[in-house]
């Protein structure tokens, strides 16, 4: 497949360029460099910084970010090259000879400082009263250069209205050091390109197309740009003064529940190095500050494994058993909803593809306002739902107008980790020291399945352990039930399952191999969506998309920093925890075999499961709708 | 137009035929040949012009370009639109003969966006040249295929610097590049990529029709050849002068009728501002350089509003890219001010040149690596008179 081979499809015209170096052949794979007057051995072509970075000298830097393309344009991280009458950016510099550099010479401090005292000086914001107090890199760069005054003056009024727009995103331009990340992030990592520079020199303003507000352009809300903003000028919209006022309002019964991926990262929020899983913590912490119920997503999870994997048997009949020309394959998996609201704008065409399954959370909503409001005789109308997710996304998902067939919205709020953790944190919680609890019944027991979809892959993973078994009656081939082609990090994946020896309700399958595909990060979903068209898709049948990096554990709404190496860990966590878990398959949760038989009782796909967990979508194209 | 002594130039019987010459030699040769005359670049940086082109013939590629930098922001220059209009051929076959020895297939002209009306006249020209096969396929009966585009900029002056030229060209905003890797290796579109100003070229075709050594007669030591100076301001006799590479501040000054001048700019509004103590000084690469601009005040001029102009035009020029350039030419401005308003005191300004001197090596770019220089030379040499209305100590220092 040439779909690794690709062009970069970035909308031209925005796309910042990357540098590359290739090796001469007479120069090796290794140079010889002295930093700060010590010789060290560096790969050929990697930057300055990379190499101190890697020897643990510190340099200083704002614009550069490990995920993007080069900038060069803050400055901060300058050298001295010795031989060059100017100062180097070390982030842009690639070393493909021996040079000398200096990374803390009199020019260079005096040069970064001057540099700190100008960005300090347009810099509108105080930062008790910013959501990135205490987690912002130009804050901590002050600290670390001594600012004790502003050399240069300082600005005395906001410039610009605060954009408020989105469901999702909050723009202050005033607190925009231009570093671009976030314009990068969107051309170049999610191939988005709601966000550019516009305007020259000192009016040069990050804007959307024609000075819009967020909201009326295409941004899918992925939040990514927020992930990697060094300030606060980008940020989620915290609903969580909302969510205290219902807490204390004694007549609603208000019910959280927190997607896989937020146990694997919260803990970051309170000091821990990634890769630390707090789901026990977590439930006690959500109890303490008076949720009513906390419940587990990864319990939905496993119902969307089991009406996206019956929905794509269901196809696979259609087609190969009855060869109706109608049926759309792959089926695209459509619990992202930043993909979801991709595919709407750029192939609006194509959304025949997609899984008609709500994500996890909004079919968690809608069983909470109907089975459960049912079973504990509780008025809907005073069940407010919370949902804590990795992704700033579910913020404008739960508030689409389709997503209320119960005559009660699904999800009342969607919260972030990184609020959740304020929240946490403003009711007085050590959230690492607390002891462990389980999360409530009836919806507290999930599988291992349910728990990995927080990692890009993981849908798959759930939904072939599953749609094996009701095709084969056995367990997937693979040790441990590990289904390894479906894991890792690489940009897409591909791989396949061979159904033999199957039910006899299935013998239209037998010997058929199932063709899977997996990509995350909207760039990846636009090669994915591009073979597609070019019909190279055509012998595949299931495609998972997530539109973050990593799936949801890099999501929007994760505590920052991002890095892959961050996500790796992250994914690590939860794949750790999937081996613990004595249920590791959606379809053996007894919790789910009970509501099919108690409540959604025409089974996956029935009508009562089409008229609460499936949704359909919205042919957007280039306009907001 | 006035000519002093000799000329390159303005003599069109002594151009002699280039391109035939240049395409019976090898391209190694032409290029040695430029390398040779000393040739450096007339846009303002003076990069040896043999060198690039060298390092442009060396890199291993299948495609490669030349960029002809038609882009004349820098105020004052009008050097290059007088060659353009009226040495075109010079211009021309010099970027064919700069194609030839790089082994380019394509070259393109950055047209500065006000000269748009010369747009139609160069393109009939490429058109006469492709008939006379000067230009387009087996160019002179040989196995030589080149062909020119011209491009029209929209304004924007930092457009001019050449690999924010490029990104320019690539359809992007114009913003320059990290540097390395450098055009030569990683230019338009990836490819190795000489940009050259409309002078280099002109001049590269006389170093080839009439021999490195004849060219490397004109000049200093390091700075050979002849320089098309675009002289403006307050004088007798402003246009565009042809001298050699050297002339005194103090010659020019006398060959373009200049009187009681207070201050001579140099270099446009990044170069620098000489006082009349210096004009014993010499333009030329090892003293002071200029691209082309050269602008004169007399003694009635404010040399502050002088300043004020200059730094606002670097704030709204700025690509807005990097942070000392970005902010600190708008600091300069305010800093100029507050000179103004007599409520900068001595302190601040210092921690003012100061910062200039941090945008000098710190900027991305040459845009704001030279934009201090006038400030810096303006607030040194005329300190007496722009501090002459200022209440010491009052700005909190
Ligand atoms: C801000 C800025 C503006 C520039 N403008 C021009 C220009 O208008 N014309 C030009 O030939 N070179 C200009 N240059 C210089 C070019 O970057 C480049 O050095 C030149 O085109 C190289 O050609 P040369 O070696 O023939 O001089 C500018 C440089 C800077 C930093
Ligand atoms: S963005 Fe950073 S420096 Fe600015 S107010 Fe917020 S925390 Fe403080
Ligand atoms: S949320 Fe995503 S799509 Fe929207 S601006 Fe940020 S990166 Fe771009
Ligand atoms: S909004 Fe944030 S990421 Fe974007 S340029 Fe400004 S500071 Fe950088
Ligand atoms: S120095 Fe100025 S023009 Fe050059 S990159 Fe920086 S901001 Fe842009
Ligand atoms: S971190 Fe290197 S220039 Fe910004």
């Amino acid at each position: 497949m040439a779909i690794n081979a690709m062009q970069n499809r970035a909308p031209v015209a925005q796309k910042p360029h990357k540098v590359e170096i290739k090796a001469d052949a007479d120069v090796g794979a290794y140079i010889d460099v002295e930093i700060n007057g010590k010789g060290y051995t560096v790969p050929f072509g990697m930057t300055i910084l990379e190499a101190c970075r890697n020897n643990n000298i510190h340099i200083p830097s704002l614009c550069y970010h490990e995920d993007l393309c080069l900038a060069g344009a803050c400055r901060v991280c300058v050298v001295e090259v010795e031989g060059m009458r100017t100062l180097q950016a070390s982030c842009a510099y690639p070393i493909t000879n021996k040079i000398k550099i200096w990374t803390t010479s009199e020019r260079v401090r005096k040069a970064r400082r001057h540099i700190l005292d100008l960005l300090l000086s347009e810099h509108y914001g105080e930062c008790y009263s910013c959501v990135r107090n205490n987690n912002c890199e130009l804050q901590r760069l002050a600290k670390e250069y001594g600012v004790d005054f502003y050399r240069f003056g300082h600005i005395k009024e906001p410039r610009y209205e605060v954009d408020r727009s989105s469901y999702a995103i909050v723009r202050d331009m005033d607190k925009c050091v231009l570093c671009k990340r976030c314009v990068r992030t969107c051309i170049d990592l999610q191939e988005v390109g709601v966000l550019e520079a516009t305007r020259r020199g000192y009016s040069t303003l990050i804007s959307t197309f024609m000075d819009k507000p967020i909201l009326d352009v295409i941004c899918i809300n992925c939040g990514q740009c927020i992930n990697r903003c060094p300030t606060g000028a980008l940020r989620a919209k915290d609903p969580s003064d909302e969510i205290w006022k219902a807490i204390d309002d004694p007549t609603k019964h208000v019910v959280i529940q927190t997607a896989p991926s937020i146990r694997a990262a919260i803990g970051e929020e309170f000091g821990l190095p990634p890769g630390h899983s707090m789901t026990g913590q977590m439930v006690t912490a959500l109890r303490m500050i008076g949720f009513d119920r906390v419940f587990d997503t990864n319990f939905a999870a496993d119902l969307t494994i089991m009406e996206e994997g019956t929905e794509l048997l269901l196809r696979l009949k259609r087609k190969y058993l009855f060869g109706d020309p109608e049926v759309k394959l792959p089926q695209f998996t459509s619990c992202s909803p930043g993909w979801i609201k991709f595919i709407e704008h750029y192939y609006p065409e194509h959304l025949d593809y997609l899984s008609t399954c709500k994500s996890p959370q909004q079919m968690f909503g809608a069983i909470i306002k109907t089975f459960y409001a049912q079973e504990m005789q509780i008025d809907p109308a005073n069940i407010v739902t919370v949902a804590v997710m990795p992704c700033t996304a579910k913020k404008f998902e739960c508030n689409r107008p389709e997503m209320n067939a119960s005559g009660y919205k699904d999800i009342d709020y969607g919260l972030t980790t990184r609020e959740l953790a304020q929240m946490i944190k403003e009711a007085g919680i050590y959230l690492p020291e607390l002891p462990k609890s389980y999360f409530d019944e009836p919806f507290g027991n999930a599988s291992g399945a349910g728990l990995i979809f927080g990692a890009t892959g993981g849908v798959m993973e759930a939904a072939l352990r599953t749609v094996y078994e009701i095709v084969t009656g056995r367990e997937v081939p693979f040790e441990n039930l590990d289904i390894t082609p479906c894991r890792g990090m690489d940009g897409v994946r591909q791989g396949s399952v061979i159904l033999t020896d199957v039910k006899d309700e299935w013998r239209f399958l037998e010997g058929f191999e199932v063709k899977f595909m997996i990509a995350h990060g909207t760039s990846n979903a636009r090669k994915v969506m591009e073979a597609l068209i070019h019909g190279e898709l055509d012998d595949y049948h299931f495609v998972e998309i997530m539109a973050c990096p990593g799936g949801c554990i890099g999501g929007g709404g994760q505590p920052i920093p991002t890095s892959p190496e961050i996500r790796r860990k992250r994914a690590e966590a939860i794949y750790n925890e999937d081996k613990e878990l004595p249920i590791r398959k959606s379809h053996e949760n007894p919790h789910i075999k009970y509501i099919y038989e108690k409540f959604l009782v025409d089974g996956p796909c029935g009508h009562i499961s089409h008229k609460l967990l499936h949704t359909h979508y919205v042919k957007r194209g280039k306009f907001i709708v | 137009m006035p000519i002093i002594n000799d000329t390159v130039f303005f003599d069109e019987r002594a151009h002699g035929e280039a391109l035939e010459k240049a395409l019976k030699m090898t391209p190694q040769e032409v290029v040695l040949e430029v390398r040779e005359s000393g040739l450096r670049g007339r846009g303002g940086a003076g990069f040896p012009t043999g060198t690039k082109w060298m390092l442009a013939l060396t890199a291993k590629s299948d495609k490669k370009f030349v960029v002809c930098n038609a882009d004349e922001g820098e105020p004052g220059t009008f050097k290059d639109r007088v060659l353009l209009s009226e040495y075109t051929k010079l211009v021309l076959e010099g970027i064919v003969i700069g194609g030839y020895a790089i082994q380019a297939q394509k070259g393109f002209i950055y047209l500065r966006g006000e000269y748009a009306y010369l747009y139609e006249y160069l393109n009939d020209y490429l058109e006469r040249m492709r008939k006379e096969k000067r230009l387009g396929k087996n160019i002179l009966g040989t196995n030589f295929d080149f062909d020119i585009e011209i491009r029209l900029g929209s304004g924007a002056y930092v457009c001019g610097e050449e690999t924010a030229l490029i990104e320019s060209l690539e359809g992007h905003r114009g913003e320059a590049r990290n540097r390395p890797p450098f055009p030569v290796n990683t230019g338009y579109l990836g490819y190795p990529t000489i940009v050259n100003n409309v002078e280099t070229f002109a001049c590269a075709y006389i170093v080839i029709s009439k021999g490195a050594q004849w060219f490397s007669k004109y000049g200093t030591e390091k700075s050979k050849g002849m320089k098309l100076i675009s002289v403006s301001g307050d004088c007798k006799k402003p246009g565009v002068y042809e001298v050699p590479f050297g002339i005194k501040v103090k010659e020019l000054l006398e060959l373009v009728g200049a009187e009681d001048t207070k201050a001579v700019q140099i270099g446009g509004a990044s170069g620098i501002c000489v006082p009349m103590s210096e004009i014993d000084r010499n333009i030329s690469f090892e003293d002071i350089p200029t691209g082309g601009s050269v602008i004169i005040f007399n003694q009635n001029r404010n040399m502050l509003e002088v300043l004020k102009n200059f730094m606002e035009f670097f704030v709204e020029e700025s690509c807005g890219q990097c942070t000392p350039c970005r902010i600190g030419n708008k600091k300069l401005l305010e800093g100029v001010e507050l000179l103004e308003e007599g409520k900068c005191s001595h302190k601040y300004l210092n921690e003012l040149i100061e910062l200039g001197k941090t945008m000098q090596i710190a900027s991305k770019c040459g845009l704001g690596q030279s934009s201090p220089n006038p400030f810096i030379s303006i607030v040194t040499n005329f300190k007496d008179e722009i501090m002459s209305n200022s209440i010491r100590g009052k700005n909190g220092y």
